[in-house]
């Protein structure tokens, strides 16, 4: 089915496989369409949600995925665990894996921690970020509702705006938007965007109205409240000026353009709430093609051999 | 195999001998009586003798590495100067200067005082670095002269870089009362930030925070021209960048007092290999991109660097087997050291086997004042014998330290050591 056991990441990632993720998820898609949300395909999986880091949305997202696939789920958090008593990350994965699981979902702020664990432990092991590296099922359910709005990706053009340093997002979605045949800029203030990000075959503007009239999408990144003012970010005032998807910054441009956000959204930061809740957005569709997405990967990773049973 | 007293009378026999001091390479036996050399010649075999066949080997000084890390006091369990002494003579080395930043710190007469105790019982010479400021807190200087009377040979705040440029002017200027180099890791900490590893393109596609290069070349910078204002010795460790090579290269046209070192890692290893998130690769100053690479290689050659220390830095496997931002910094590199750099300089790279000789024995120390002229009749035997030709695979059992925290296990390496002779001591490699 796939190439890789895990999904650690998109860099490098076969685009055949980003591709039957894809289409595999627009089954599952359907599914949550019924009125019976569930499928026995996973039934007798154990998988355990590992979370090193807040989160709300990626893992309640991965939880219902793993729910409607019938699978059984355990969920760690490191702020209930044994972590804190002083535990090694590896006595921790160790421990959990002993109890007999197939697989394992991680977030983790330490960039490589998903691939560190492969040393550990034999379960396949799924990143749900991994500090400013990689976020490879956001870029895949990302890439699946821009395969739903425009029908392709090989040629689109996509805007990515915002924090790119900072960005686990922007890394993932870079590399799986490549690896399809998208073209990609980036904007946002220069220093938020790392000096060498031109190797990954890809442009950069400061000037966001240029890249609204080129884009065919914008992927908006939330600009985090504790960089404002610390001398990265002078001011919001002054970030909304340059770089802010304002209702009169898309009124000017009369164009249609998508526009995505990963969430959690700052409204009136770097989106304005009246852009936010308009026609042009598919923010909350991105939301259910999560789930859609993160069944799919579970499915073709957790032991399911055809869609029969979808 | 391992450590022995030597005999009373040791021939090495049918070797080449290479003697930097004279700069000359010439077949001959050389006699030890009680682990002093008595003679360097052809000789009919005394027949009490003990005889090393050393046909085909290259016979030369001991090794001597200005930068290690042995731990004690404090971290015993990484190191302690006994086996850090066993590491160094399974690398060749017969001298080794130990770094201060001990815990408590090498940082009065007193804490010198015990590393000269201790090293009295090691078969290597053991000389304490000491730190420029009482626990290496980069304000308030140390009694550099009392550390100086009781054997500390040079000064530094090893791993914590002195910021203020004040404190490092005084403590350039204070360290002539005794003459002897003041050694600074070189790195800007603003600069530096976060990062864990060296900031380029690799970083980028990691998510991993970067150390830029120019958090070095801008203190190297500073610290050269202080040195040059004060005219005091400065030595700077560790060089990592083509930036602070081309610093340093200028400098030294107008400046005597300049010298430099490069470990065998910055030389073997690009930013590429971190790609696997290997928490061995990561040391301080990281290493950087190919053509830093290849600028410490030239450097090497050409006389900027002086010398190759190996920045043995020995951690426990629970210290490096975690997440790369909570590793420790540093790696081991006694026992591979050898190898490591002949594959690059000499084999890789075009240099003569005695000019990395140079940079292994005679010129690290010179800029110490140790004595270097070590093929002299009488004096105490400090010799390695080498097998510059062997190709052999780095693996766990080649590693005496402690710890062993190295990237070279499964690496293919050039050139071994076969012996190393030290205070009346032969260590025989397997």
């Amino acid at each position: 089915m796939l190439e890789q056991k895990h999904l650690l990441g998109l860099e490098g990632y076969p685009g055949k496989d980003i591709q039957t993720i894809i289409d595999t998820a627009f089954n599952f898609r359907e599914v949550l369409d019924r009125p019976i949300k569930k499928v026995p395909s996973l039934q007798g999986v154990t998988i355990v949600n590992l979370f090193f880091e807040n989160s709300t949305r990626t893992r309640i997202s991965f939880e219902l995925a793993q729910k409607r696939l019938s699978a059984d789920t355990v969920n760690f958090s490191a702020s209930s665990s044994s972590l804190k008593k002083g535990e090694s990350f590896k006595d921790t994965s160790q421990n959990i894996e002993a109890m007999k699981i197939d697989a394992v979902v991680m977030r983790h702020p330490t960039p490589g921690s998903p691939k560190h664990l492969t040393n550990f432990i034999d379960s396949v092991i799924i990143n749900a970020g991994d500090g400013t590296h990689e976020h490879p099922t956001q870029a895949i359910l990302d890439m699946m509702s821009l395969y739903e709005k425009f029908g392709k990706l090989k040629g689109l053009r996509i805007g990515i705006v915002g924090d790119i340093m900072h960005s686990r997002v922007a890394l993932s979605n870079i590399h799986g938007l490549k690896t399809m045949g998208a073209k990609v800029t980036l904007c946002g203030p220069p220093n938020l965007i790392p000096e060498h990000i031109n190797d990954l075959g890809v442009s950069y503007s400061n000037n966001l109205d240029e890249v609204i009239e080129w884009a065919d999408a914008l992927n908006v990144l939330r600009i985090q409240k504790e960089r404002m003012g610390r001398g990265l970010v002078p001011s919001t005032r002054e970030y909304r000026s340059f770089f802010g998807i304002t209702s009169d910054r898309i009124k000017n441009h009369k164009k249609e353009i998508v526009i995505m956000h990963p969430g959690p959204m700052n409204r009136g930061v770097e989106i304005d709430g009246s852009v936010a809740d308009g026609d042009q957005t598919i923010i909350l569709d991105q939301v259910l093609n999560g789930v859609a997405s993160r069944m799919s990967i579970l499915y073709l990773l957790c032991g399911g051999k055809t869609v029969e049973g979808v | 195999m391992g450590l022995e007293k030597i005999s009373k009378n040791v021939l090495l026999k049918g070797g080449t001998i290479v003697d930097p001091y004279h700069n000359k390479t010439y077949k001959a036996d050389i006699w030890l009586k009680n682990g002093d050399i008595f003679d360097i010649g052809n000789f009919d075999i005394p027949s009490s003798s003990d005889i090393i066949d050393c046909t085909g080997k290259v016979v030369t000084h001991g090794f001597c590495d200005l930068h290690v890390h042995f731990r004690e006091p404090g971290r015993e369990d990484k190191e302690t100067i006994k086996t850090g002494s066993i590491a160094g003579m399974a690398g060749g080395f017969t001298r080794v200067c130990v770094m201060p930043n001990t815990n408590p710190p090498l940082d009065s007469p007193e804490s010198v005082n015990f590393i000269m105790k201790k090293a009295q019982e090691c078969p290597i010479h053991i000389h304490p670095i000491g730190a420029v400021t009482k626990g290496q807190d980069g304000r308030n200087l140390t009694e550099m002269g009392l550390m100086y009377q009781e054997g500390a040979v040079a000064f530094s705040d090893d791993g914590i870089p002195i910021q203020d440029g004040a404190m490092m002017r005084i403590a350039l200027e204070y360290s002539k009362l005794i003459d002897v180099p003041v050694i600074n890791h070189a790195e800007d900490e603003c600069l530096r930030a976060e990062g864990v590893m060296n900031e380029g393109k690799i970083s980028t596609r990691l998510g991993l925070p970067g150390n830029p290069d120019l958090a070095e070349s801008s203190m190297v910078h500073r610290d050269l021209e202080l040195a040059d204002f004060t005219g005091a010795k400065i030595h700077v460790p560790h060089v990592s960048s083509a930036k602070a090579v081309d610093l340093i290269r200028k400098m030294k046209q107008q400046n005597d007092n300049v010298t430099a070192e490069v470990t065998p890692h910055h030389i073997f290893f690009n930013e590429e290999d971190l790609i696997t998130y290997d928490t061995n690769l990561k040391v301080a100053p990281p290493i950087r991109s190919e053509i830093d690479r290849m600028a410490l290689i030239s450097a090497a050659k050409d006389g900027t660097i002086d010398c190759i220390a190996t920045d043995h830095a020995p951690h426990t496997v629970e210290d490096k087997e975690t997440t790369f931002d909570l590793a420790s910094f540093g790696m081991i590199g006694l026992e591979s050291c050898f190898g490591v750099v002949n594959k690059v300089l000499c084999k890789e790279s075009n240099m003569n086997l005695i000019d990395l000789i140079c940079l292994l024995t005679m010129q690290p120390r010179n800029l110490m004042g140790f004595d270097s002229d070590l093929f002299c009749k009488g004096s105490s035997a400090e010799i390695t014998i080498i097998d510059a030709e062997e190709d052999w695979i780095f693996s766990k059992e080649h590693i005496k330290s402690k710890s062993i925290n190295s990237p070279y296990i499964g690496k293919k390496l050039i050139g071994k050591i076969k012996y190393t002779i030290s205070k009346s001591h032969i260590y025989k490699n397997s």
